[in-house]
């Protein structure tokens, strides 16, 4: 049995619809850098941008911040495996 | 059942919410089926994905994105009110949650019903016609947010199932792991979402 | 039975249930009682595939046809496949053995959520009937192989999507489980039980978990795929919609490959346990074993297009995945040579288990062995889709698992049933297993590297000695597993009063009677905190 987890302080409700304004601003950069510097610039873009909704989504609306390191290390794990997946499969793909 | 003596059965949220958090792994896995697909779809026919990339309504995408986003909040608000005491605001968040959820729905309908009318949908002649990138990139379309729209619906059915319990007294704020973990599922739902939006709405 | 003995199963979980009858069985949420259950489906079905190998012998005992025509032995194949894999070897150990020994293992009540666990095997059950239905319906059983390759699956008339649809429900089973272990292992071990001292055979289902968390819904989305495009062409992997076929595989693979070190883990973890206990001498390299098998879970998913370097994949991959099989040998081998260390200055008991374990040491190495050479590029496009293959796997899936089940089923059996097995029939029905096993599928090798072809109802005269060879050896085989089976269940009716710990094991499962009360423990006994500690004494 691990220790009892320190109890965390809820978070204010003006947190809460703070990391919401910022999930949709950050929406709205991904949607015009896609359509006013397409390609590379938006591919990137999407690669920075994607990443961050769903940490914000992941760390304060799913209380990541307040689980302890084995359910952390298990979400790693689950990302590590899934960018293994899709490289290890494009070594294919990429190379045919 | 415990043996006699024991005053309480033992509980232990912090395993509870590890197991949820372990099933949502097991659905992240399950759409990253998909995404594997598009990945290597989408390197063999950049061009053909590209150009059916323009057929979808980017704008509404996006504006479904924003209903998922407050409909994320809103549920995030309601486990907040269960865990300080004030569990009477629950049902409010989690049926604004809902008709959220049904919003999105709806547009999703508009969306797939328009996609039919126009032949760009499985089985239909304006769909075989394409060339094989384009008729992919909407086989893994319709795919991913069919799958995804059944999700929606799960997860506004064990949501509701949890408000229910809170407004029966079920579920308290001192023990308010079956809605953390309901809400835990429909997160969940959201960020699959954010994964989808720019790989078929913005494609183009 | 003395009235000691039959008063101490009454009192045990085998007493009466919380429900009367059958209910108080396939309605339980205890842990030992599902073990059960999942043991007595798994050995049900392993004995109807198994009946449908020895109809594919016979079929094989003549050129042309013997006893069935080309697409009945398709469906047989096919058939034999789905079955063994998906609901025998992958529940297998991990959910028989597994949900009965884990929580007394690590000094815990239950696992975390029993009522997913009992889910689980009705998962497990549903699918397995949504499989047998579709043997009957539709266009009849599929004849594609337990692969189920596209563009085949989606061309052939024969009821594919049912079949599949069945092994898309068996994943939850494995999911839930997987979950369920994965958190019973971190959240319920007893004090003093850290990673680092707890028992070898929870480490394994450990990293049999994580894979079959992570890598069984790739599988679920792959089948679901295959069953949207037959039914409402939705376009993903049909060529004659611009699909990749390439692509099914790699999906198909990224968790079939996974799934054979779900098949094995356990397994080995089983030995782990068996050797050192009959050796009574701690066992070899505690770490190593504990982190080979996190290794193997992690290699082992690298792997996966070892199964298409025929399939035209690109140079480029077809070489890294050759790299990366070679390695994933690595902590296989580590396993092995810790074993056999284990053994040097043991005092070795020769029981049935210890027989059936060591037996696992021998053909699993043979297999791993052949698996290696088979990762090596131009090896692989000659014996490919060969009778090599099917030697290979079942030398490591039937030497191995198979054989380790049989080990474990003799190990805990007194813990599980109260009863101990009569140990010199036990050891009888090993020889003709052994030798015909041996002489079964060394013939398989030998003949594929003569280029024999799987999945092939009928055979070439050159390859015809090596066919009989082969059916002779499964016959015998057959024989002796069925003598296995005949004093398993003999035991279970009149097999002698067992005691709570009559190997002399030191893991905390031998610490309560013999079958166990409902609880598991009275009183929690204390945690060794070396682990395999035996005694110098053998105190039995």
């Amino acid at each position: 049995m691990s220790a009892p987890p320190t109890p965390h302080a809820e978070l204010p409700a003006r947190t809460l619809v703070g990391v919401w304004s910022a999930l949709v601003a950050l929406t709205g950069a991904l949607v015009a850098a896609n359509r006013y510097a397409p390609g590379n610039p938006g591919i990137v873009a999407t690669m920075v941008i994607t990443p961050a909704k769903v940490s914000l989504v992941l760390w304060y609306f799913m209380h990541l911040r307040e689980e302890g390191r084995a359910v952390r290390y298990m979400l790693l794990t689950a990302a590590c495996t899934i960018t293994i997946f899709v490289g290890l499969l494009m070594l294919d793909y990429s190379f045919r | 059942m415990t043996a006699a003596g024991h005053a309480a059965p033992h509980r232990d949220d912090a395993g509870s919410r590890m197991g949820m958090w372990l099933f949502l792994l097991s659905e992240l896995l399950l759409f990253s089926g998909l995404f594997i697909a598009y990945a290597a779809y989408r390197s063999i026919h950049r061009e053909e994905f590209h150009h059916a990339g323009a057929e979808l309504n980017a704008a509404l995408g996006a504006a479904n994105t924003v209903v998922l986003l407050t409909s994320s909040l809103t549920v995030a608000l309601g486990v907040r009110a269960l865990r300080v005491g004030r569990e009477r605001e629950v049902p409010r968040w989690i049926g604004a949650t809902i008709l959220l959820a049904l919003a999105f729905l709806a547009v999703k309908a508009i969306e797939w019903t328009t996609k039919y009318r126009h032949g760009l949908f499985p089985g239909r002649p304006e769909l075989a016609a394409l060339p094989p990138g384009e008729r992919l990139f909407f086989g893994l379309y319709f795919a991913a947010t069919g799958l995804h729209a059944l999700h929606v619906v799960a997860g506004a059915v064990v949501l509701s199932v949890a408000a229910a319990l809170v407004a029966r007294g079920r579920v308290r704020s001192d023990a308010p792991v079956v809605l953390e973990n309901a809400g835990l599922y429909w997160h969940l739902v959201d960020v699959i979402w954010i994964i989808i939006l720019p790989l078929f709405y913005l494609a183009a | 039975m003395s009235e000691a003995a039959s008063a101490s199963v009454d009192l045990s979980y085998l007493g009466a249930g919380a429900r009367p009858g059958i209910r108080g069985w396939i309605f339980s949420t205890d842990h030992k009682r599902v073990g059960v259950l999942y043991l007595v489906s798994l050995t049900f079905f392993f004995l109807v595939a198994m009946t449908i190998g020895v109809l594919m012998r016979i079929e094989q005992l003549t050129m042309g046809r013997t006893i069935m025509g080309p697409v009945t032995y398709n469906a047989l194949f096919t058939l034999h496949g789905v079955i063994m894999i998906f609901l025998f070897v992958i529940p297998g150990l991990g959910s028989a053995c597994g949900n009965f020994v884990l929580p007394l293992m690590l000094g815990a009540r239950d696992v975390v959520f029993p009522r997913l666990n009992l889910l689980s095997w009705w998962f497990y059950a549903i699918g397995a009937v949504i499989v047998i239905t579709s043997l009957f319906t539709g266009g009849g059983p599929p004849d594609t192989g337990w692969t189920f390759y596209v563009p085949y699956s989606l061309r052939t008339t024969t009821n594919v999507p049912l079949a599949i649809f069945g092994a898309f429900v068996i994943g939850f089973s494995s999911i839930l489980t997987g979950l369920n272990f994965i958190t019973t292992i971190h959240r319920l071990r007893a004090p003093g039980m850290r990673f680092t001292n707890m028992p070898l055979f929870a480490w394994s289902l450990y990293a049999t978990s994580w894979v079959q968390l992570l890598a069984t819904p790739v599988l679920g989305i792959t089948l679901l795929l295959v069953i949207l495009e037959r039914l409402f062409g939705v376009p993903i992997f049909d060529p004659a919609k611009g699909g990749d076929p390439l692509l099914y595989q790699h999906l198909f693979w990224t968790y079939s490959h996974p799934a054979v070190y779900v098949m094995i883990l356990p397994a080995m973890g089983a030995i782990t346990e068996i050797i050192p206990t009959f050796a009574r001498r701690t066992i070899f390299g505690y770490r190593f074993i504990a982190f080979s098998s996190i290794a193997i879970a992690g290699v082992g998913s690298l792997v996966w297009a070892h199964h298409m370097f025929t399939s035209g994949l690109s140079d480029t991959a077809a070489m890294v995945f050759s790299l990366l099989t070679f390695l994933v040998a690595v902590p296989s081998a580590i396993k092995v040579f810790n074993w056999v260390s284990t053994l040097y200055k043991g005092s070795i008991e020769l029981s049935a288990a210890m027989l059936y374990a060591l037996t696992f040491v021998f053909l699993f190495s043979i297999g791993g062995l052949t698996g290696l050479m088979q990762g090596a590029l131009a090896v692989n496009v000659q014996v490919h889709d060969t009778y090599f293959i099917v030697g290979h796997f079942h030398y490591v899936i039937f030497g191995g698992t198979g054989m380790a089940f049989f080990a474990a089923l003799h190990y805990w059996f007194p813990k599980m049933f109260g009863r101990m097995v009569d140990e010199r029939r036990a050891k009888l029905a090993w020889l003709p297993i052994f030798v015909g096993f041996n002489l079964f599928y060394f013939s398989m090798l030998v003949i594929g590297a003569q280029g024999m072809p799987r999945r092939y109802f009928d055979h070439l005269p050159q390859f015809h000695t090596g066919h009989l060879l082969a059916s002779a050896g499964a016959f015998l085989m057959v024989a002796g597993l069925l003598l296995m089976f005949h004093n398993l269940a003999k035991a279970l009716r009149r097999g002698a009063p067992a005691a709570a710990n009559p190997w002399g094991g030191v893991t905390l499962e031998w610490s309560t009677p013999s079958p166990p009360p409902v609880e598991n423990f009275a009183e929690l006994p204390p945690v060794p905190e070396k682990p395999y500690a035996f005694p110098r004494e053998v105190a039995r």
